[in-house]
């Protein structure tokens, strides 16, 4: 066991930003929806839309690091080892089996964690950026339009917003609880505060099921 | 690597803010506050009537007092002759039915239902001396009576049942001395008891409004803005702007809010956008008949019972009308909710003579406009319904004549005979009557426009954005978050949420239970 520098500050900053914001506007957008009542709904919007603002700039900066670091690569999904990695979470980790694939800086990501975020970057994350954006500029039918899109209902454009958060919403509970999955319960979230995180090691070759009894558990 | 965290941080609050600022319009007066100085000094006459020699009188008939107007405002009286207040009637495009002359002399409504053979009763209201029946002449100027609306003294009336002509023994050359600007008190006179009584007919224009507070009505409060009608219902050359859609059909001439407040008068644009689709009066006139009731339900069908041979009434709990032996039997409403619809502004109206399937209610004056319409606002309406009659077997309503000037004229008020008031009333309008009558369900719709009420009283967003019960629940055609929701959608998230929390309920608990073993096995 060795410990390691996995998550750079900004990458940290940007998570937990995302993080926050992602729940924030969860509440709010459900009390929108009429899901739920808590700030009141003007105050619900307002917060709504000053948070999708805070979003959209986040995600600005963050679009410009993922490129200028290459840390855009980490989500480059692959099939090698997606097998390996779905029998560890099915089998392997009721029987203490070590995870499939080594975390490292450069390889922070497991097959599965690289199909799923790459998905969530690609589309579910955009559909709601683009659905909120169409949301808050779309054009009600009104006297000397200009229709520059000629949308002329609100429905798919709430509709595929709240399909969006409720995608956001089920990836959050899976990533909540798969953050319990690491070293021990906690090693994941506090990697995720620190950036330093305890990997494991470049297993000896033959050392295999010995490492269920090597680690005692620190939960 | 702290320093640049901070940076990073300060960086994003720096965004945030400046997003913030973008947003922020500029801080300069109120526009609202620029109105309020104009309507707080109030137009004093630039001269004075009562030092003209043409008005010392006396005047023996009222038509000599219109002569002396003219003698001055010459010209004047053609202005009003070509106004609806004279002809009762407006040339306009009716959906669906073309170009007609449309208006109070030949429109029904659900409630005294019209003035052809009661013209000695309704016209008490007419801007003009002695229309009892259908052999007025409308050319002759000096029938033009300039006092109803240009008594400032308080003194002038119209007598009952009189045609329009004044209540004997008036001094009117003292009336006339004291001409001005309308006041509240003009127009009131007919607006304010239209169909009948106070507030029966629109519900939001009341007696009340001569002396009232701006928490009943933020533009005419003494303690508010203390307007007059005409402040907002401009007249040029004697043409008021604004009509109500009980009569007109065309969206022209018309009052709005915007053409003082402007089409964004708020400094929130998350309000300003409402007002793309949603109407001023929807949020700023959460109920109207503030002070006193309006006439909810009118059901014609009842009326003509008699006690020892003579008609009665009976009052409800708060002193209104509940029953009258002519006019049948009220439903009233005192802080009424309005009711909610798409309006563009116009509206189409059943004419006279038109056959209609009395096993629904017939909407007498369906207002245009729906979503998809630019024009077309949700707007707050006050609906009147009724039971009005109507010919069974042709199938058109009926225009009965209701005033009684002698016994045996078929007037319904004095011989409470429906068959010889509908003949008497339908041979005014030139139209055939079976001799059989029955009574059907009619809708009338009045867009609420007065009784403003202070911001602060404004409805609340959560009285439209509301799942179920809200202020629009029965307004469709489009999407209106907090209301609206695929029950699909809704539903497929749910479940997925829920089977994604079993899962990991499943799967931890696989866990612990898999170690537990495991420790138990190890000891």
């Amino acid at each position: 066991m060795k410990r390691e520098y996995v998550y750079p500050a900004f990458g940290r900053f940007w998570h937990w930003t995302q993080a926050f914001l992602i729940l924030f506007l969860a509440v709010t957008g459900f009390e929108i929806h009429g899901s739920l009542r808590f700030f009141g709904y003007e105050q619900a919007v307002r917060f709504h839309n000053g948070a999708a603002w805070s979003f959209l700039v986040l995600i600005a900066f963050a679009v410009f690091w993922h490129f200028t670091t290459d840390e855009w690569r980490q989500y480059v999904p692959t099939w090698k080892n997606v097998r390996a990695q779905a029998e560890y979470y099915l089998f392997g980790i009721f029987q203490d089996a070590p995870h499939p694939t080594r975390k490292t800086k450069l390889k922070k990501l497991n097959p599965l964690q690289k199909i799923v975020y790459a998905s969530l970057k690609l589309f579910v994350l955009p559909l709601v950026w683009v659905s909120g954006l169409l949301y808050m500029f779309y054009r009600y039918p009104q006297k000397h339009e200009v229709l520059a899109l000629d949308v002329t209902t609100l429905e798919p454009i709430a509709l595929a917003h709240t399909a969006g958060a409720f995608a956001l919403l089920v990836f959050l509970v899976a990533h909540l609880y798969l953050t319990t999955t690491g070293h021990t319960v906690t090693s994941n979230l506090k990697a995720m505060v620190t950036g330093w995180e305890d990997v494991e090691e470049e297993p000896a070759p033959g050392a295999g099921p010995s490492h269920a009894a090597a680690t005692p558990d620190a939960r | 690597m702290k320093k640049i965290l901070l940076a990073l941080v300060g960086l994003a609050v720096a965004a945030s803010l400046v997003v913030a600022q973008v947003r922020k319009k500029d801080a300069g007066p109120k526009p609202v506050e620029a109105l309020r100085e104009t309507y707080r000094t109030k137009t004093k006459p630039s001269v004075d009537h009562a030092l003209f020699a043409q008005l010392k009188g006396p005047f023996r008939r009222p038509q000599d007092v219109t002569a002396a107007c003219i003698s001055c405002h010459n010209g004047r009286h053609t202005e009003v002759m070509s106004s609806s207040h004279w002809s009762w009637e407006r040339v306009e495009y009716v959906a669906g039915k073309g170009i007609r002359a449309v208006g109070k002399k030949n429109v029904l409504n659900n409630f005294c239902i019209g003035v052809a053979g009661s013209q000695q009763s309704c016209d008490k209201c007419h801007a003009g001396y002695g229309w009892a029946d259908a052999s007025f002449d409308f050319s002759n100027p000096m029938n033009v009576d300039c006092l109803a609306c240009h008594d400032n003294g308080g003194t002038y009336a119209k007598k009952t049942a009189g045609a329009g002509l004044p209540e004997p023994g008036l001094d009117l050359a003292a009336v006339a001395r004291k001409v001005g600007r309308p006041q509240r008190e003009n127009c009131g006179m007919c607006h304010f008891f239209g169909g009948g009584g106070n507030n029966v007919k629109h519900g939001d224009l009341d007696v009340a409004l001569l002396d009232t507070t701006r928490e009943v009505d933020v533009h005419m409060g003494t303690d508010g803005a203390n307007m007059a009608c005409v402040d907002c219902h401009r007249a040029v050359k004697h043409q008021m702007l604004g009509k109500a859609y009980s009569l007109s059909s065309m969206n022209r001439n018309r009052v709005a809010c915007e053409s003082c407040h402007g089409a964004v008068p708020h400094e929130d644009d998350l309000l300003n956008k409402h007002g793309y689709k949603v109407a001023c009066q929807t949020c700023h006139i959460p109920t109207y008949a503030k002070v006193n009731a309006t006439k909810l339900r009118w059901d014609w069908s009842t009326a003509g019972k008699l006690r020892d041979g003579k008609p009665y009434e009976e009052e409800d709990g708060d002193g209104n009308h509940a029953y009258l032996s002519i006019k049948g039997t009220f439903t009233w409403g005192k802080d009424v909710v309005p009711e909610y619809a798409w309006f563009d502004g116009t509206a189409s109206h059943y004419l006279l003579g038109e056959t209609f399937d009395p096993s629904r209610p017939l909407v007498l004056n369906p207002l245009g406009g729906e979503y998809d319409v630019p024009e077309a606002k949700v707007a707050p309406v006050k609906v009147h319904r009724a039971r009005q009659i109507y010919d069974t077997k042709r199938r058109v309503l009926v225009q009965p004549k209701l005033f009684s000037a002698a016994p045996g004229d078929g007037g319904y008020w004095g011989d409470f005979d429906w068959n010889a008031a509908a003949a008497a009333g339908m041979r005014e309008v030139g139209l055939p009557f079976s001799g059989s009558y029955g009574f059907a369900e009619t809708e009338m719709n009045w867009p609420v426009n007065h009784m403003v009420a202070p911001k602060e009283k404004a409805v609340s967003c959560e009285e439209c954005h509301a799942r179920e019960g809200g202020r629009l629940a029965k307004v469709g055609g489009f999407y209106l978050p907090g209301r609206d929701r695929s029950r699909f959608l809704d539903g497929l998230g749910t479940t997925l949420l829920l089977a994604t929390l079993g899962a990991v309920v499943v799967h931890g608990g696989a866990r612990i239970w898999f170690r537990r073993r495991r420790h138990a096995g190890g000891k």
